[in-house]
């Protein structure tokens, strides 16, 4: 290269460096340096009203799976927290098939209209996609709570005589996660489906496939970059989930965000808040990675 | 680096490379050419050859690996395209969306600091040049191909520049439209007396508008000449492959003559003694007669006919397959029957020496 | 005759389900939209329409400031995300790649990888520091917070918008003498607008929306609407929730339809 061109280069970065700068300032004071502080408060003493002592310690992380017992100064299993993060685990999971059983033929729905339908299909998917989470578990409060539409109308018709407990229980939980978290897994199947070439059902027809063969044969494993991505996208925000299981969970079905924040209000325990907290970050970050993984394979592949 | 008076723009010994290390591509390989001051030249080749890459060059949106280049006597290698007399129309003509006809076409101006008054009236010249006039106030996204392209070519127009560079500018184009503008663009240079270097791949549109043509492949210029020196005096195989239709025939050099596999000998004036040699004659300079008047004997493969002419493709005793183009008798019937033996006789001059 | 015809593309029971989801989807939205003109507390009468509850939320001083937080805090998050993610976005595209553009990359969009509330009491505990040393309160951590995790959200549309532009527009201004300095201010930057706006409204709804983040971060007395809802919920229900949910359900629709107008035509 030219001195000339080597200049264009190195200006060329140096302004990609200097534009970006603001941007990246910002995230570390704000998002990402933050995070380290977590990662040293995880290895400190816990102070006797919250905050921490800064005395070396790996209780915090210890205390995630044991306790320990104050009169023999032995460690038993932590029961509280596994029942939270296998609660977490399964109805994340739970979340993510049920969205995907209805998910999947909504997508499919949606990008099998004609074009200018699709385009207000997609709008209406949308528009809960960015309504306040808040706002949707209230809503679905609303509906499942003692006195709420669900029970209100069942007891009018006369189907039940007791209203329904469903409200601050696990299945309260799931039904409002499903239902807050199906456009995450509707939008990025449809986008898979949207480049699904259909004439490729027509040669499978010509080829004597049944209904069923063709979903199972052609579809489901040409869409399946989307449905890993919306099966990331439900699972990762419902394992991290804090409002639906405050408001639906009504303080008593928690999972792991709850337990997080109770660590640092009324726990004190801020280091086991800490590592839960990072805990809960290598989860995310492993299944993220898989994803970003499977992505870039798929991308080679065609 | 000194250059003639009447000399445009003089690019000495440019190369550019592309990437870096083993995987650079050098899409520039030691290229020098001069422009001449006021003339329509042709940058044509095959897609890849490096025709865009040099145009880019001279406009400075690309910078040389080595090499300089010059405007009128000054260097202008490393100057930024804002500041070089030079103005470009594009392939996909860049027409700025959120601008009007008229905005577009004064940008330059506006750019350059010239007084209002000056721009208005410099601007509707430019409008009634391409006869634009009636359309100053619609966005660009309104106009036709064929407008946005009169558009494109008043905006660069306008300024006045030294060199007009045209991009392939006429490729989005269908065939009428493309034929109009061709005359269009040659009245346009005439008019204004500026430089056009004009950028193509199509060799009827070199052939017809050009002053002057460099034929370029693989990031060599192969030939620089006249249509009339480059279609009758191509210099290597590549050049009269890409111009025109060709028949090669290829031999020893003995004598001045071409001595064929089959033994058959021809004169060709200006074959370099000694080795193998190339020629070629093009089909319309072939002469077909009785078997013992030519002086090579062939037999007529297969007739296809074609209108005004017919193509007559002929197997040589020595198996070379070459081609004929007979003007067609008023009867359509040339005459000839496939299988039949004939003799071959060349026009004058019509055989040339190339290299490989 | 019936003439019956065979679509490749319908699968048995598709149409049902998707029907049926965007029933659910709507249902309980809807129901909160029509309860909130209810005159009558609970939701199993209805009274009469009326716009009581509105009346009542619009009265309340607590909602009105924690309106005004909201809006400040949107705003300002808005507009700090959107320019600085404007800039990152023309640093970060159309150029010749960069060492280290994929750190750029990751940081940008480590918002939306991290789970909320890891960000939540992240910054929790290094504001609790800061609070602690300088003493200094306000509403300057709320926005600090809110624009570094809205800075995906204005970065992605705005940096569609500029790969989709023709960088020979540009290369076309070069040519006709302009500096960089007024290529940028009269080709690209009208010309990304559209990306810029919608940038900002994606940014001012997630900012408007958030809950956890704000919840850890705030202050005494500094609600927005969302954690005032989120405090009156672990309290008596009355349709006055209702009614601000409304409010700010009515803002969303509107910014969404205004963002999809913005780039659905790209010109």
């Amino acid at each position: 290269m030219s001195p000339a061109e080597e200049n264009v280069v190195r200006t060329s970065a140096r302004n990609g460096w200097l534009l970006s700068l603001p941007a990246l300032v910002l995230l570390a004071v704000a998002a990402v340096g933050p995070l380290l502080i977590v990662a040293i408060y995880s290895f400190l003493t816990p102070g006797t009203h919250g905050n921490v002592v800064w005395d070396f310690s790996t209780e915090g992380w210890s205390q995630i799976l044991w306790s320990k017992d104050i009169f023999t100064d032995s460690y038993v299993w932590a029961d509280a927290h596994l029942t939270i993060l296998w609660r977490s685990i399964k109805l994340s999971l739970m979340t993510t098939i049920i969205t995907f059983v209805v998910g999947f033929p909504t997508a499919w729905f949606i990008a099998t209209r004609p074009p200018k339908a699709r385009a207000l299909w997609l709008f209406l998917i949308t528009i809960p996609f960015w309504t306040n989470i808040l706002i949707r578990t209230y809503a679905i409060n609303e509906m499942i709570r003692q006195e709420g539409l669900i029970n209100v109308i069942l007891l009018k018709i006369g189907v039940i005589s007791e209203p329904l407990h469903i409200i601050y229980t696990d299945v309260a939980i799931f039904i409002g996660m499903t239902y807050v978290y199906l456009p995450l897994m509707v939008l990025p199947l449809f986008a898979a489906i949207d480049r699904f070439d259909m004439r490729m059902l027509e040669a499978g027809y010509d080829l004597y496939a049944s209904r069923w063969q063709i979903l199972r044969r052609i579809i489901l494993p040409i869409v399946k970059p989307g449905i890993i991505a919306g099966s990331i996208l439900v699972f990762v925000p419902s394992l991290g989930a804090y409002v639906t299981p405050r408001i639906l969970g009504g303080g008593k079905q928690m999972m792991i965000g709850n337990l997080i924040d109770m660590q640092f209000g009324q726990g004190k325990n801020w280091p086991l808040g800490a590592a839960l907290s990072l805990t809960l970050l290598v989860i995310v970050t492993v299944a993220l990675l898989y994803y970003v993984k499977v992505a870039n394979g798929e991308k080679k592949n065609g | 680096m000194s250059v003639g008076a009447d000399t445009a723009i003089s690019v000495q010994n440019v190369v550019k490379a592309f990437g870096q290390g083993a995987a650079a591509v050098r899409a520039l390989d030691d290229v020098s050419v001069d422009i001449r001051q006021g003339e329509f030249f042709t940058l044509l080749g095959p897609s890849g050859c490096g025709k865009t890459t040099l145009l880019r060059l001279i406009a400075g949106f690309e910078m040389p690996t080595e090499g300089v280049i010059l405007l009128d006597g000054a260097d202008i290698t490393n100057l930024p395209p804002n500041k070089r007399p030079v103005n470009t129309v594009f392939q996909s003509y860049a027409l700025f969306p959120h601008l009007t006809v008229a905005q577009n076409v004064a940008f330059g101006l506006q750019m350059l600091g010239r007084p209002t008054a000056q721009v208005k009236a410099r601007t509707d010249e430019m409008l009634a040049l391409v006869k634009l006039d009636a359309f100053a106030d619609r966005k660009v996204s309104q106009l036709s191909g064929g407008q946005q392209q009169r558009v494109a070519l008043a905006r660069a127009l306008a300024p006045a520049p030294k060199v007009l560079l045209l991009d392939e500018p006429l490729s989005a184009l269908d065939l009428k439209l493309r034929q109009a503008m061709q005359i269009e663009l040659k009245r346009l240079q005439l008019e204004t007396g500026i430089t056009f270097v004009f950028v193509t791949h199509d060799q009827e549109e070199a052939l017809t508008m050009s002053d002057r043509i460099a034929v370029m492949s693989n990031g060599k210029i192969q030939q620089v000449g006249t249509a009339k020196e480059i279609y009758t005096r191509p210099k290597n195989r590549f050049v009269a492959n890409f111009i025109g239709e060709t028949n090669f025939l290829t031999g020893e050099s003995q004598d001045g003559a071409l001595k064929l596999a089959s033994g058959e000998s021809i004169a060709v004036p200006g074959l370099k003694a000694g080795g193998t040699a190339t020629v070629i004659v093009r089909p319309e300079q072939l002469r077909l007669g009785a078997e013992q008047e030519g002086v090579l004997k062939a037999k007529v493969r297969t007739l296809v006919y074609f209108g005004t002419d017919t193509h007559c493709h002929l197997a040589l005793s020595d198996g070379t397959e070459i081609v004929a183009r007979l003007q067609s008798p008023a009867s359509g019937d040339a005459g000839l029957a496939e299988g039949q033996a004939v003799g071959i006789r060349f026009a004058e001059g019509a055989l040339q020496a190339v290299e490989e | 005759m019936a003439k019956s015809s065979f679509s490749v593309s319908s699968l048995p029971g598709f149409a049902s389900i998707a029907i049926f989801a965007f029933v659910v989807l709507y249902l309980p939205i809807l129901t909160l939209v029509v309860y909130s003109f209810n005159s009558e507390v609970t939701m199993g009468l209805w009274g009469e329409f009326s716009l009581d509850w509105y009346a009542k939320a619009w009265a309340n001083e607590r909602v009105k400031d924690a309106t005004l937080n909201s809006l400040i805090i949107a705003s300002c998050a808005a507009v700090i995300s959107t320019a600085v993610a404007t800039m990152a976005a023309l640093g970060t595209t159309r150029r010749r790649h960069f060492k280290g553009q994929t750190f750029i990359y990751v940081m940008i969009n480590q918002p939306l990888m991290v789970p909320e509330i890891v960000t939540a009491v992240s910054l929790l505990i290094l504001f609790g520091m800061i609070k602690q040393a300088t003493g200094i309160q306000g509403l300057g951590y709320l926005i600090l917070a809110h624009s570094a995790f809205c800075i995906p959200f204005a970065y992605l549309p705005i940096r569609a918008r500029l790969e989709g532009m023709d960088l020979t527009l540009e290369t076309a201004a070069a040519d006709l003498y302009a500096s960089p300095w007024e290529t940028f201010r009269r080709v690209t930057l009208p010309l990304m607008m559209p990306g810029i706006i919608a940038g900002a409204m994606l940014a001012f709804v997630v900012s408007l929306d958030d809950v956890v983040i704000t919840e850890f971060v705030k202050s005494a007395g500094q609600d927005t609407l969302p954690t005032y809802m989120l405090g009156q919920l672990r309290r008596q229900l009355t349709p006055e929730i209702n009614a601000i949910s409304a409010g700010l359900l009515l803002i969303t629709v509107l910014m969404l339809t205004a963002f999809f107008l913005l780039t659905r035509k790209n010109d």
